[in-house]
């Protein structure tokens, strides 16, 4: 009977894992949720407004440069412009006037991403260069933090110093570590997120509750958060040790800023990160090393996004200098 | 904790639903097309002519070369004509096309059911016996046994290992063998042993079979110098060089092969076929095939005459379900889709696989996103995804450089990529391309 049909042919395997591109995006925006409530919590509507504003121009700019400029097939239900569009925001204040994010969302889109050709080509991680790109264009507004607010959804929001902010500013003043620490939030705080900052970069807690997540989820190993923080604590203790006038504790520093969001959110992205689990740890190494010295001898306060993307061009360099050990390889 | 090779390696899922169904004798067809290439290496030479009566076990064709082997008669009757027809390969080849008349054994075999242990024949014999009986690898391979048990001067053989891992999903060929056949493959084993002189043999079985592991547990102790390894479940621990790492912790060097570190390979279904080529003097003329597949009625495993049509397994096995879009000689990883399901069942043919529409179609491929999903896959360690790049452009110096010839296509990069990226086909792509550059 069936001696007509026929039958499909192609060389194996034949089977699939099921994992897709897609699964991959939506389950690093599942891990975003945590931070995502805690900065709604914290900064009310302006937070909700922010990150939907970005999320809504990523996926637009995306789905106009994929038609009328590349002239390729729709990309937007991937979900990888919504996570760019997620982490942008994250890592603005809200108190951001919004056609900025808009602008910012083209960098990222349009000039990080796109213009190399879309998801997998692009060489930086296209969320912080957007943002580094705000940073440099509105840097007033982009250094002026709203109080969290704690549940009061459309109170007016007073601006104020991040953490790290307070101390450079404190240090540069010539105040002692003491009279710093005064004004300096309480290690609960900086757990759950009642700080100034950045949308998403508040809440430690969050955070790593995202990055068990995808750790479960196998969508990112542990080799460059840990590499990160395990580089951070160790240089900043050291300088901390030197000098505790001068130098804050490793906790502090690892608690504050977005240290902790890039360490788990931005330098895990796939398409900018390291092959091998050797060069995952020499890249989350860089990252610390020169969060620190930003952090310490630079003009910044914040130092994680520059050194995530100087880590970013050295990607294709660290791939071909640690590659996997082959099989029966001579020693 | 249970031995396994350490690197890459995928977990798809088992699917081994023929694993509880005894071995069936399948009814011998009508007639057989018996391809005179079953094995590696040059096609046999025919040395029958149309009209000719064979028995079952009559050679029908002999080694044309080093790398060669016997081919016999599965049936008996008169062989129609020498002709060309579409095998699993997917393309024609010759075929020794035999009508069959009732069963007639050649006179040296002995049909009687008894278990032989005493072996009698020395190392040259057995290897001779190898050759005439037309044993190749069982497992896939189809290397002509008789040339790895001729260990090359300069090497020594200190190991011989035992492929009972069966890692591919849906087959179950070699786990009901292993049930069925225990004492038979330990005596093949002793063969094989007093062939290459060595005094220790490992049967490496992954604990997805506790009733297998259990019964050559009990079995050895009646034989000595051969020893059980339950190893853990991973894809592809069949492979000769990750099986010989899962079981003796010897990694077989970059392009080396296993006698390097001492070690010969045989898959239980081959130790099988040495056992009845020495102790009953039957050559290689039937094998065990599993038909299975997800909406197949009735899984089954067949004790099959080579050259018998794939059509009358199916058949035997329920029939083919209506959606079936896709036929498989070999398990999902790395078995081949054949176009006709006339083609004959060859030595090689470890199981038919019958693969319904909504999983035999390929997705549409996207942008690599490096997630480093193959380059963790890798049993080898490459890196698939710069691989595939290298081939699409022809690179030779790059695929060189990232060891493209060095890849076993087990198929583990594709199975993982969540791109659908076909890293595979691109592989052998770029292997093809070196062999051509190597060839100017």
């Amino acid at each position: 009977m069936n001696s007509v049909k026929k039958f499909t042919v192609s060389p194996s395997p034949h089977i699939h894992s099921g994992e897709s591109v897609q699964k991959i995006m939506y389950g690093v925006l599942y891990a975003l949720i945590p931070a995502f409530l805690v900065s709604v919590y914290a900064f009310g509507f302006d937070a909700l407004l922010i990150t939907f504003t970005a999320v809504v121009s990523c996926v637009l700019f995306e789905w106009l440069i994929q038609r009328y400029v590349l002239r390729g097939k729709n990309t937007i239900l991937d979900g990888s412009a919504v996570i760019t569009g997620v982490l942008l925001a994250f890592n603005v204040p809200s108190s951001l006037p919004l056609w900025m994010i808009v602008v910012g969302s083209l960098v990222a889109i349009g000039v990080a991403k796109m213009s190399f050709g879309g998801l997998g080509k692009n060489p930086f991680n296209p969320a912080l260069v957007g943002r580094v790109f705000l940073l440099m264009s509105f840097p007033a507004h982009m250094t002026q933090w709203p109080k969290p607010m704690m549940g009061k959804f459309f109170a007016d929001a007073v601006t104020g110093p991040t953490p790290l902010a307070v101390i450079k500013e404190g240090i540069a003043k010539g105040n002692s570590m003491t009279e710093i620490m005064a004004e300096f939030p309480n290690i609960s705080d900086l757990l759950l997120g009642f700080i100034g900052g950045s949308i998403g970069e508040i809440s430690a807690i969050a955070i790593i509750i995202g990055g068990i997540y995808m750790l479960y989820k196998k969508i990112i190993t542990w080799h460059i958060p840990v590499s990160i923080l395990a580089t951070i604590a160790l240089f900043s203790a050291v300088l901390h040790l030197v000098d505790m006038n001068v130098y804050i504790s490793p906790l502090y520093h690892i608690l504050t800023g977005g240290v902790l969001l890039g360490a788990v959110f931005m330098a895990t992205d796939m398409v900018t990160s390291p092959m091998t689990n050797k060069g995952m740890l020499l890249y989350g190494f860089g990252i610390g090393v020169i969060t620190i010295a930003i952090r310490t001898f630079g003009a910044y306060p914040e130092g994680i996004s520059f050194a995530i993307l100087i880590m970013n061009a050295c990607v294709p360099l660290i791939n071909k200098s640690f590659r996997p050990k082959m099989f029966g390889e001579k020693k | 904790m249970l031995h396994t090779f350490p690197k890459g390696g995928i977990h798809p899922p088992e699917n081994k639903f023929a694993a509880s169904q005894p071995i069936e004798v399948l009814s011998v067809p009508d007639i057989v097309y018996i391809p005179i290439s079953q094995h590696l290496g040059v096609p046999a030479k025919p040395i029958v002519k149309r009209g000719d009566a064979v028995k079952i076990g009559t050679p029908i064709a002999e080694a044309a070369g080093f790398v060669s082997t016997f081919i016999h008669s599965s049936v008996a009757g008169v062989v129609d004509k020498i002709d060309k027809i579409t095998c699993a390969s997917g393309f024609p080849q010759d075929v020794i096309v035999i009508k069959t008349s009732e069963d007639v054994w050649e006179d040296s075999i002995d049909t009687s059911p008894d278990f032989v242990k005493e072996i009698t024949l020395n190392s040259e014999e057995i290897r001779a016996r190898v050759l005439q009986s037309g044993i190749v690898g069982m497992g896939g391979a189809t290397f002509p046994s008789h040339i790895k048990y001729q260990v090359p001067e300069g090497k020594q053989a200190t190991a011989l290992i035992i492929n009972g891992v069966e890692c591919e999903p849906y087959l179950t060929a070699d786990h009901r063998l292993m049930l069925e056949k225990a004492r038979e493959i330990c005596v093949g084993i002793e063969i094989i042993k007093t062939a290459i002189s060595v005094s220790h043999a490992y049967i490496g079985i992954e604990n997805n079979k506790p009733d297998a592991i259990e019964l050559f547990g009990t079995v050895v102790k009646e034989f000595q110098g051969i020893s059980v390894v339950p190893l853990q479940v991973k894809y592809p621990q069949g492979g000769e060089k990750q099986l010989i790492k899962a079981v003796t912790g010897k990694e077989v060097p970059a392009g080396g092969l296993p006698i390097d570190v001492g070690a010969i390979v045989n898959n239980v279904g081959t130790v099988y076929a040495v056992y009845e080529a020495v102790q009953k003097n039957k050559p290689l003329y039937e094998r065990i095939v599993t038909v299975t597949g997800k909406h197949v009625t009735e899984h089954k495993n067949f004790l099959v005459r080579i050259g018998t049509p794939i059509q009358n397994l199916i058949d035997a096995a329920g029939g083919m379900p209506e959606d079936t879009e896709k036929i498989i000689s070999g398990g999902p990883m790395m078995g081949k889709a054949i176009p006709f399901p006339q083609a004959p069942v060859t030595k090689g043919t470890s199981g038919i696989l019958l693969v319904p529409s909504l999983e035999s179609q390929r997705q549409n491929m996207e942008s690599c996103i490096r997630c480093g999903k193959c380059v963790s896959a890798c049993c080898v360690g490459l890196e698939p995804y710069i691989i595939m790049t290298f081939a699409e452009r022809g690179l030779v110096d790059e695929l060189l450089d990232y060891q493209v010839m060095q890849c076993i296509e087990c198929g583990s990069c594709s199975y993982v990529c969540p791109a659908h990226r076909p890293l595979l086909d691109f592989i052998r792509l770029g292997k093809q391309i070196v062999r051509k550059q190597d060839k100017k």
